[in-house]
């Protein structure tokens, strides 16, 4: 049985720790707005530009010569899975959901003799991985300094990516990010990006291309490569504000319902002190 | 207005203008090229340099670095990798733009060096026409 100095510190430390996830769930929400709101401004260019490389790669994707970002390199063997996750804990199953998904990704690949490479971005995911399979780290990215996503942090990341892929280190690239679909929900997702997989478009032909199709089109995959990785860095961004956001939100709630749960018993233990001390001095004045 | 066609201009972080204008002028890969309405439907690559666009309210000029431009009849959108109105584009931003490009054309591979090279000039061209 704690004694009542004891029962009034643990509630003093409770109270803390609700006013802190309070903090941090408000922080979240403001977080997460800013999340959202880079997330709305990068939609057109993304859409736009799988729109532009969806025609152009209906056009000349078939065609033996073929840029190797679009046609793959003709193997499937090594792949290469960029797991993007945060850099900060306390947000729930965020982390989690994503590692799940990249190590049952590479179990199910390993399984069929391919090899497996990973390349961390944020440092969560990587203590995770690190586990069972940090044989398979080829690199990481530090995003613990940058304050907010930009287009910059996504073209470094892919510029590695593409420098890998060119040096032949792999085959086939995917990428893991949790897309962002409400605050409670959060979708985990892999997304093949090398070779590229765009969809509904119709073949070319109604454009005039300057310079000549295959020099935009070697221009724009390496393009397309980064803002894939923008689009997944931003709707990761969203997912951890929001993950973070419910997760504080229960954290709060609960130290609530602690409190309710110690101050009862507190008061309790006050009670029968006080009837203890009671019967003391009644049961003292009749031996008198 | 008679004869305006849509111009939307979008950079990855942001879109920076969605307006009609009358003309656009873009800085492409093999030179510059106005569209106007009813222009051929054309892609077109970018290099660094300004591009201009007629609107009601007078031309409206911005910097942009690479990127691609879809021309249509109707309609020009311009997806720059990054672009700035001219008027926020101070030296730092440049210098930052031109530093990036002279890092490129140190690292570049000898069949890439043209490029960079291309592109390095292209700024410093951009660069002097942003100074008057």
């Amino acid at each position: 049985m704690p004694s009542l100095k004891d029962l009034k510190n643990r509630i003093g430390s409770v109270k803390n720790t609700r006013k802190i996830t309070k903090a941090m769930q408000m922080v979240a929400a403001a977080k997460l707005r800013r999340a959202q709101e880079a997330a709305e401004a990068a939609r057109p260019y993304a859409e736009r530009m799988n729109a532009v490389m969806a025609a152009l790669a209906a056009g000349v994707g078939n065609a033996a010569g073929a840029p190797k970002l679009i046609a793959g390199n003709g193997k499937d063997q090594v792949h290469l899975l960029v797991v993007l996750t945060s850099e900060r804990g306390l947000c729930g199953g965020f982390n989690s959901t994503i590692v799940r998904l990249a190590r049952a990704k590479a179990a199910e690949l390993l399984a069929q003799g391919k090899t497996v490479k990973i390349l961390t971005v944020g440092k969560k995911g990587r203590e995770q991985l690190k586990r069972d399979h940090a044989d398979k780290f080829v690199g990481h990215f530090d995003m613990s300094e940058v304050k907010r996503v930009g287009y910059s942090n996504a073209q470094a990341i892919a510029r590695d990516v593409l420098a890998r892929f060119e040096a032949g280190e792999f085959d086939v690239a995917t990428i893991f990010y949790n897309r962002f679909q409400s605050v409670i929900s959060q979708v985990p997702t892999a997304q093949q990006v090398i070779p590229a997989k765009y969809e509904g478009g119709d073949a070319g032909g109604l454009y005039d291309y300057e310079p000549s199709e295959e020099a935009i089109l070697a221009d724009l995959l390496p393009r397309g490569v980064a803002t894939q990785l923008f689009t997944a860095l931003l709707e990761n961004g969203a997912s951890e504000q929001g993950a973070r956001m419910s997760a504080m939100d229960n954290a709060t709630r609960n130290a609530g319902e602690m409190i309710n749960k110690l101050t009862i018993q507190y008061n309790r233990s006050r009670q029968a002190a006080i009837t203890k001390e009671l019967i003391e001095i009644i049961s003292g004045a009749e031996a008198l | 207005m008679a004869n305006t066609l849509q111009f939307d201009l979008v950079s990855p972080e942001r879109r920076l203008a969605s307006v009609t204008a009358t003309e656009v002028m873009i800085p492409g890969a093999d030179g510059d090229m106005t569209a106007m309405e009813g222009h051929a439907p054309t892609i077109t690559t970018l290099r660094p340099g300004i591009l201009r666009a007629s609107t009601a309210e007078g031309v409206k000029s911005y910097v942009v670095t690479g990127g691609f431009a879809e021309i249509s009849a109707t309609g020009v959108s311009v997806l720059a990798e990054r672009a700035v109105p001219v008027e926020e584009a101070t030296g730092t931003i440049i210098d930052d733009i031109l530093a990036e490009a002279r890092s490129l054309a140190a690292a570049a591979t000898p069949e890439m060096k043209d490029m960079a090279e291309k592109t390095l000039a292209d700024v410093l061209a951009l660069r002097d026409a942003v100074a008057h």
